[in-house]
């Protein structure tokens, strides 16, 4: 049963392991995956506790759901103290890493301590093993993955690692599985790093009963007609995310040369038709793959078709990489955005932070703040690819003083770089923007200025806000399972009852987090997708708990404000520029220069943005300054924190 | 009546796994790709995935090798189907197998092969992308001979473009 799945804890210090059931009590608060992550995290970590010292305790997980018949129960979900903002760190990634854990009878690890020598861990059918890693030390994403099958003499055991970027202590690293499948962001691969674990390696093929399995079955095809019907998701199954790159750019929802444009213009080259077009070229018709149990299949295949990399496979790239190595540092080869997706991938980082943290430098160089002696030599202007390029090698192996700076991280790196770089970093509690400008859009503007783990747009995005949907379908979505009969717009540049919406989406993005589910399974980008209705029915015929739509709402605004518990812990105030929820200047102060007629001319205007935060707290039953009043954490349960339950 | 067979195009599969999951979950309740019939090989490094099952062979080597006579091809369904009553577990069938669709599970100690679902292939049913189909057994060339016309027949296309310049 997905409920006799364990918790174990590993200290990588004294060699103890230590091996859990997970109490009744404990999944009805918190189901699972991300939300239990988010408790445990709470609950192990001390206050103000080195991200990169033995104490940060390091978890990875699967969802209740996950590797039974809800489709796509590919997610797999990593917390700890993040090293990048100081913060909350998490992340979220797909493949087969996670169902492999669930049949090897776990659903969380709670990793502490810090191996004296580089090792990894193997975990198998309810047992697990410190490894000796030495001889992985300095290999690649992909290399380390194919080692450790060799040594273990087992072609299906999937692997969680680090690459040289975790291993160098890159604030950014990720932790990667299969060829391009990341946890990318907030650093999760650094605190490996840290820990000296290369690699989490897991074989299983232990039963998870299905409690009702006729009607999980049945359920499962209803539930893929509903997830393959929608166009959003064929569209993205034809495409990939690109797609969303392609038409976002097109109206002006595009960061480029940093911050200074809201559109990439002559971008034929990198548009989501080109790059299909390569990996039709290089792979065959068929070149769309995908996670665990997913009929979405987002992912291309390709293979670099020019330059120094020619030849080499690779998957993606997802619309980060056009952001990072497009976009943002305003180049436009696709033999660029493959590249560096490519090595990305290898070097094992966050490619989402890199290209945002690479064009902000660019910005510097151009505007003098960072000089061509501190970039060594490099003529780190916009539109250079070899540049961007190279700055990719030298953040990943610390070269170079610019290099080992911005490995960083924005902030620390602003302070070393001091001027007024500060103001040309275009980041949220420490950690970069996605690729994307909400200039225009305040709903997505509040989403990331709120968002728990630093700017991102996974954690609360209402995306349909761009689709001018009438207020009535509005209404029907965001009523249930709470009623709501506020103020909802249909216009993507209004400020009217965007917090709710925010509110909405935070507290369902939650929810699949929890369940072990991926986002595109949900209301994120279609309209039709499911959601809290009907989850319940995929809960009970898998694991037999029942859950009301409302209970899983509950649990979900639970983990949320967990979250927020853990980031007010480590310091997280309301206005403060780099630990608080609000925006760079640049958003309030510059004006969208390019794109559609309603974007051009937009920024946030500054008191509507505080109201909407204002309003936005009232919904998560926060005060003004953002702390929890008593009485929702009373209502929520968590009046008794930290409760160690488990 | 016709004898249908799985149709496999392997450059059709994502590798994503559902037909193991949904195989395990239709014949044994749980979810545990160690009791699926049908198993996704792959190379991921190349990005191939190629399902393998029980391709119910004319003259299956299984049955010819089984000591206790439990395999045995069913003429009227055209599915080679093992008899538990009379298996005695020796894995003869797992290790003279040439697709390696004889599975052994050690959890409870017995072989598993593809019975077709009794006529209702769950993995066909739940293959979005078509990789695997359910056929007539005779049309499996006829599919196979379209296809590679196809191919012939825009190669012939491209050629004749490339002539006229």
């Amino acid at each position: 049963m997905a409920l006799n799945r364990k918790i174990a804890y590993i200290d990588l210090t004294s060699g103890k392991i230590e091996i859990k059931s997970i109490p009744l009590e404990v999944r009805r608060k918190f189901i699972g995956g991300r939300g239990l992550d988010a408790y445990l995290l709470y609950n192990h970590a001390k206050k103000g506790c080195d991200p990169l010292g033995p104490d940060n305790p390091l978890i990875i997980s699967g969802g209740i759901l996950t590797a039974t018949l809800a489709s796509a129960t590919a997610r797999t979900h990593i917390m700890a103290k993040s090293p990048l903002t100081g913060l909350l760190g998490s992340s979220n990634m797909g493949g087969f890493f996670a169902p492999e854990l669930a049949w090897a009878g776990f659903h969380h690890l709670v990793i502490r301590g810090q191996a004296e020598k580089p090792v990894y861990l193997f975990v198998h059918d309810g047992e697990i093993e410190i490894r000796d890693a030495q001889d992985l030390w300095g290999q690649t994403t992909t290399e380390t993955q194919w080692s450790i099958r060799e040594e273990l003499a087992d072609e299906e055991v999937k692997s969680l690692v680090i690459g040289p970027a975790g291993e160098n202590l890159v604030r950014f690293a990720n932790v990667m599985t299969g060829i391009k499948n990341s946890g990318g962001r907030t650093g999760m691969g650094c605190v490996l790093g840290s820990k000296n674990l290369k690699a989490v390696a897991v074989r299983g093929s232990q039963d998870i009963q299905i409690a009702h399995p006729v009607e999980a079955l049945e359920y499962n095809k209803r539930f893929i007609d509903q997830i393959t019907s929608s166009k959003v998701n064929q569209t993205q199954g034809a495409l990939g995310t690109p797609f969303i790159w392609g038409a976002t750019n097109s109206w002006g929802g595009i960061r480029t040369r940093n911050f200074q444009y809201n559109q990439l213009e002559y971008a034929d080259d990198v548009e989501p038709e080109r790059i299909d077009e390569i990996a039709e070229e290089t792979i065959g018709p068929y070149h769309m793959t995908g996670c665990f149990a997913c009929q979405v299949h987002c992912r291309a295949q390709y293979k670099i078709p020019s330059g120094p990399y020619a030849g080499k496979y690779d998957e993606g790239p997802e619309y980060t990489s056009q952001g990072a190595f497009a976009g943002e540092p305003d180049c436009k080869s696709a033999e660029t955005v493959l590249t560096g997706n490519h090595l990305v991938n290898q070097y094992g980082v966050d490619n989402l932070e890199i290209g945002s943290i690479i064009s902000w430098a660019m910005e510097l160089y151009e505007l003098g703040i960072l000089t061509r002696e501190q970039t060594d030599g490099l003529d780190l202007r916009f539109g250079n690819d070899q540049a961007l390029l190279e700055m990719v090698h030298r953040i990943c192996t610390r070269k170079g003083w610019l290099g080992d700076t911005l490995a960083d991280g924005g902030v620390p790196a602003s302070e070393k770089i001091g001027k007024n770089s500060f103001d040309y970093l275009i980041q949220v509690k420490g950690m970069s923007n996605l690729h994307s400008d909400e200039r225009a859009t305040p709903a997505l503007a509040l989403n990331i200025a709120t968002s728990s783990r630093g700017s991102d747009h996974l954690r609360s995005r209402p995306a349909i806000d761009l689709y001018h949907l009438p207020e009535k379908v509005l209404r029907k979505i965001y009523s249930s399972p709470v009623a709501y009969d506020g103020p909802l717009s249909s216009e993507h540049t209004s400020y009217q009852g965007k917090a709710w919406q925010v509110f909405w989406q935070e507290n369902c993005y939650m929810a699949v987090d929890c369940l072990g589910i991926c986002k595109y399974h949900t209301l994120f980008l279609g309209t039709t997708l499911p959601n809290f209705e009907d989850w319940p029915k995929v809960i009970y015929y898998n694991t037999g708990l029942e859950f009301t739509p409302r209970e899983i709402w509950d649990v979900a605004e639970r983990g949320n404000m967990i979250e927020r518990l853990f980031n007010l812990r480590e310091g997280l105030t309301r206005d403060d520029l780099k630990k608080g929820d609000t925006l760079n200047h640049r958003y309030f102060d510059e004006p969208c220069r390019r794109g559609a007629p309603d974007v051009v001319g937009r920024k946030i205007d500054r008191d509507k943005f505080t109201k909407m935060i204002d309003e936005f707290y009232q919904h998560k039953g926060l005060d003004p300054k953002g702390d929890p009043k008593p009485e929702t954490l009373l209502r929520l349960g968590l009046e008794n924190e930290p409760s160690h339950l488990v | 009546m016709a004898q249908k067979i799985l149709k496999i195009e392997h450059e059709k599969c994502t590798g994503c796994r559902l037909c193991e999951l949904v195989c395990a979950v239709w014949h044994h309740h749980v979810s545990n790709p160690a009791r699926s019939r049908i198993r996704i090989v792959k190379w991921e490094s190349e990005g191939v995935y190629v399902p393998m099952a029980c391709q119910q062979c004319e003259d299956a080597p299984c049955a010819a090798a089984c000591p206790a006579k439990a395999l045995s091809r069913n003429q009227e369904t055209g599915r080679v189907e093992l008899d538990y009553d009379k298996c005695i577990g020796c894995r003869t069938c797992v290790s003279v197998c040439p697709f390696g669709a004889m599975h052994f599970v050690p959890i409870d100690r017995k072989v598993i092969k593809c019975d077709l679902c009794d006529g209702d292939p769950q993995c066909v049913r739940f293959c979005e992308v078509k990789a695997i189909e359910f056929v007539d057994e005779g049309d499996l060339g006829r599919h196979k001979g379209r296809e590679a016309a196809r191919r012939i027949h825009s190669a012939d296309k491209k050629a004749a473009e490339l002539q006229s310049g």
